[in-house]
């Protein structure tokens, strides 16, 4: 049983494990402000889950076990979306990539649309 | 030793090696960062970094004392984010 344990715990190290370099590598190489976003919540999910979930499987192999790892996970799945939703606001708002189409019932994006004297961003370049 | 306690040390060590070489990219593209975005997702993923950082520390030591630390850093991390990502978008944090 212990040796099932320890051997479950490896097996989700190495699954965090190559989940948090094909984020980081993702973060690193891709071209695209929206494209670079995409990798690296992948790391905040499943990369850092796995390594949570490796150390309570470790930790009820050789102690009593403890569960305060879900914690940390519960709480990282729920912030993750909302930062990677700021992130993504921040992107349009920034106009660091393709501008999404307009929405169908409304003029704008809400993040687009504030009054002309705050803006300190440059209109958008048309092609 | 046993064949599990093995395989488990071994991907520990792996697992060390790229938390570690994770860091170090998300450094890079925030240097290099050409927007505030990236370097703002680049931060971010610093943070989760670490956190996987102190849980692998943890496991190698065989306690459970770096919990609160973990705790602290996820907080903390995810306030910071959301208070540059404001700081952006509205020009202020608390309005």
């Amino acid at each position: 049983m212990t040796e099932i344990l320890e051997i479950a715990a490896a097996i989700c190290l190495v699954i965090g494990s190559i989940f948090t370099l094909v984020g980081a590598i993702g973060l690193l190489k891709f071209n695209d402000s929206m494209t670079r976003m995409h990798a690296p919540t992948k790391v905040g999910t499943v990369g850092v889950g796995m390594f949570l979930l490796a150390s309570i499987f470790y930790s009820f192999t050789y102690s009593e076990g403890s569960l305060h790892q879900v914690l940390i996970m519960a709480f990282l799945f729920v912030t993750a979306p909302i930062s990677a939703n700021f992130l993504a606001k921040v992107n349009i708002h920034k106009r660091s990539c393709d501008t999404p189409p307009t929405p169908p019932r409304d003029d704008t994006w809400s993040t687009l649309n504030v009054p002309v004297a705050d803006r300190d961003i440059e209109p958008p370049k048309s092609p | 030793m046993s064949f599990a306690t093995s395989f488990m040390s071994g991907a520990l060590t792996i697992a060390f090696v790229i938390a570690a070489l994770g860091q170090i990219m998300c450094m890079i593209r925030l240097v290099i960062g050409p927007s505030t975005g990236d370097r703002i997702l680049a931060l971010d993923t610093m943070v989760v970094n670490a956190i996987g950082l102190i849980v692998l520390l943890g496991i190698a030591q065989g306690t459970t004392i770096y919990f609160e630390v973990s705790m602290m850093i996820a907080m903390l991390g995810f306030v910071s984010t959301v208070a540059y990502a404001r700081f952006v978008l509205r020009g202020d944090i608390i309005e």
